[in-house]
């Protein structure tokens, strides 16, 4: 399919999604959102890419093949979880760091959003795969 | 060593090898290095469950029954222990047997992933957790069985996928209703609240979709089909890992779920009684009207789930361990006999007994390999399956089960026939066919492919010399299955 209209906001949309779905992905803990979510929209912008455009072009834009994707994403979940455990306490027991923006506003950085962070790149990598081999088929 | 590691150490090798992507060497290494890793774990984890009692561990550090709980008792620990025993010689077996292709779509990392499932199965208090490595077990075996998509393959994997979901979508139910009426999804917990439910009749329903969802996947009769039709089509390595591991995590869960949680159902162990002896006569019976190695190998899996279930109908301490022992036994044994039927057409080019023969001259360390375990399937003494087999009969004659018993007897005699006529026909007759001209395999392929296969024929053989010991622990574990309140008590404390 070659229209320049989808073409045109492909491009323009790519950035404001992929931005949309780490917002998401941050939020995630405290209200709705997480990780599963944001990797879905993330992967549905690049499907809308690999529409405009093609397969090729979609690969190109990917920071790294979507197998690669999964395996990141499964050690982040496992290292979030080893982190409890290496503290002598159960397996994905969270631990919290407490640090602050430049500006004084208070930053909570905890092991669950490198969960969540994990499972972002597994949806991604997974959902584009399939994406990818459903278009590569015909 | 914290209960995880036993699942977090094929999670974790599955993950590394997935980085390593299409770079064949890397991810054989991993695989065989994840599998020794695998045994390692499984053997500290049964010491410390043997030395220190049951162990929990409470998933995210959320108390139970609020969160996740994770379990080891006799049962869970030496379930792991054989898992890490296959896992490696599966893995070893697939450096030579899986081909190229297979490899480099992800053979060994989807190996791994169903290791987790298959570990994580056995080691979870929680039902709905339960579900969860289920399923991560059987889409990974979805894929292995389909992998290189082979026309066979690809009508087996069908049987198999249906047929699974099916059972899944039951066990789903169940759960929903166990959560629904009981409010817990912890087993412990559950496990006292239906015992305070006084309503005998709902519990007799859930009970049913429980046994109906895991006799499915135990390939318990009459809910066996799609096992004969899917197991022979894969490559041996993955038949085999199959055929070990995959109806004995249904087998477990039957017996977790029919001695913790609901207890002794007068209704559920009459028809486990019933359906073990159908289940006993129908696999062997099946076995017989079949001519290729891993079909005749194929029924005679459902045929030994018969026995296993025997002792958890029996509901007795000789019983179960009875049962404990065979799940072990049954697991080292029929993974080898798959592992052999592989090397017998690596070297044949076929598994047609027809076309196969006169192997006992040309390869007798092959004969000999096949040999024990198939004595073993069948319950010769001294090898562990003589063991396994009398414990169940001594346990049916102590409770006046002569019927079972006598079903039971006849079926190790069939399935003696059965191996001697795979015996006959592969390795001492002159083959009736020749026309095939046999592809072969080199030394070296030999030795990797005879070493699994050695040390799973040395491990039966040590499970029947050493029976007192090996016992021992097949005991302590059926000690623990009767007694639930020692696991709730070990997972809840005094807390209700």
């Amino acid at each position: 399919m070659s229209s320049l209209i989808l073409r045109t906001a492909a491009r323009h949309l790519l950035p404001l999604l992929v931005l949309y779905s780490v917002f998401l992905l941050v939020q995630g803990h405290n209200h709705p959102g997480g990780g599963f979510i944001g990797g879905l929209i993330a992967a549905a912008a690049i499907g809308l890419y690999a529409l405009a455009y093609d397969v090729a072009e979609a690969r190109r834009i990917l920071p790294a093949a979507p197998h690669y994707l999964i395996a990141a994403g499964l050690l982040a979940a496992a290292g979030s979880g080893v982190w409890g455990l290496m503290r002598g306490k159960p397996f994905l027991e969270s631990g919290w760091l407490q640090t602050q923006w430049p500006a004084g506003v208070p930053l909570e950085l905890g092991t669950p959003l490198l969960f969540d962070a994990g499972v972002y790149l597994v949806v991604i990598g997974v959902a584009v795969t399939i994406l990818f081999t459903l278009a590569e088929e015909d | 060593m914290p209960l995880i590691v036993p699942v977090l150490v094929p999670f974790v090798t599955a993950a590394v090898s997935l980085l390593a992507w299409r770079r064949a060497p890397v991810q054989r290494l991993l695989g065989a290095i994840g599998a020794a890793g695998l045994l390692t774990s499984g053997i500290v984890l049964l010491v410390q469950v043997r030395t220190q009692g049951i162990q929990t561990s409470q998933i995210g550090g959320w108390p139970a029954p609020y969160g996740i709980t994770f379990v080891a008792d006799h049962f869970s620990a030496l379930m792991v222990l054989v898992t890490g025993v296959i896992g490696l010689s599966v893995a070893v077996y697939s450096l030579v047997e899986i081909d190229g292709p297979r490899q480099s779509f992800g053979y060994f990392p989807l190996l791994h992933i169903m290791l987790t499932g298959v570990t994580g199965a056995f080691l979870t208090g929680d039902m709905f957790n339960l579900y969860v490595w289920f399923e991560v077990m059987l889409i990974s075996s979805f894929v292995l069985l389909a992998l290189g998509s082979e026309r066979p393959q690809l009508e087996g994997a069908l049987k198999y996928v249906t047929l699974n979901l099916v059972s899944s979508f039951l066990f789903l139910t169940a759960v929903g209703i166990l959560y629904g009426e009981v409010g817990t999804l912890n087993m412990a917990h559950a496990a006292r609240r239906i015992r305070a439910l006084g309503n005998p009749d709902l519990v007799a329903i859930l009970a049913m979709l429980f046994f109906i969802s895991f006799g499915i996947k135990a390939a318990v009769f009459p809910l066996f089909f799609w096992l004969p039709a899917s197991y022979h089509t894969p490559p041996a390595a993955v038949s085999a890992v199959f055929a070990g591991l995959l109806t004995k995590v249904g087998v477990y869960a039957l017996i977790r779920t029919f001695t913790l949680v609901f207890g002794q159902l007068e209704l559920v162990h009459t028809l486990v009684l019933i359906l073990a002896g159908f289940t006993m006569v129908t696999g062997v019976l099946g076995a017989i009207a079949q001519d290729e190695f891993r079909r005749i190998l194929s029924f005679h899996i459902i045929s030994q789930i018969g026995y296993m279930i025997l002792g958890l109908g029996l509901y007795t301490p000789l019983a179960l361990a009875g049962s404990v022992f065979y799940i072990v036994h049954h697991i080292v044994v029929k993974t080898n006999l798959f592992l052999i039927g592989g090397i017998v057409r690596g070297l044949e080019g076929s598994e047609r007994l027809e076309r196969l023969g006169g192997l006992y001259n040309r390869k007798p360390w092959l004969a000999l390999l096949f040999a024990i375990p198939a004595l073993s399937l069948a319950g010769l003494p001294p090898l562990s399956g003589f063991v396994a087999k009398l414990a169940l009969v001594r346990a049916g004659l102590e409770v006046g089960e002569y019927a079972l018993v006598g079903v039971a007897l006849g079926v190790s005699l069939l399935t003696l026939y059965s191996m001697a006529k795979i015996w006959n026909a592969v390795f001492w007759e002159a083959p009736s066919d020749t026309s095939k001209a046999a592809p072969g395999l080199g030394g070296g392929a030999q030795a990797v492919l005879a070493g699994p296969a050695a040390m799973l024929a040395l491990l039966t053989v040590c499970m029947g010399l050493l029976a007192g010991p090996a016992f021992l622990a097949a005991e302590a574990a059926a000690a623990e299955l009767l007694d639930p309140e020692r696991y709730i008590y070990a997972v809840l404390g005094d807390a209700s």
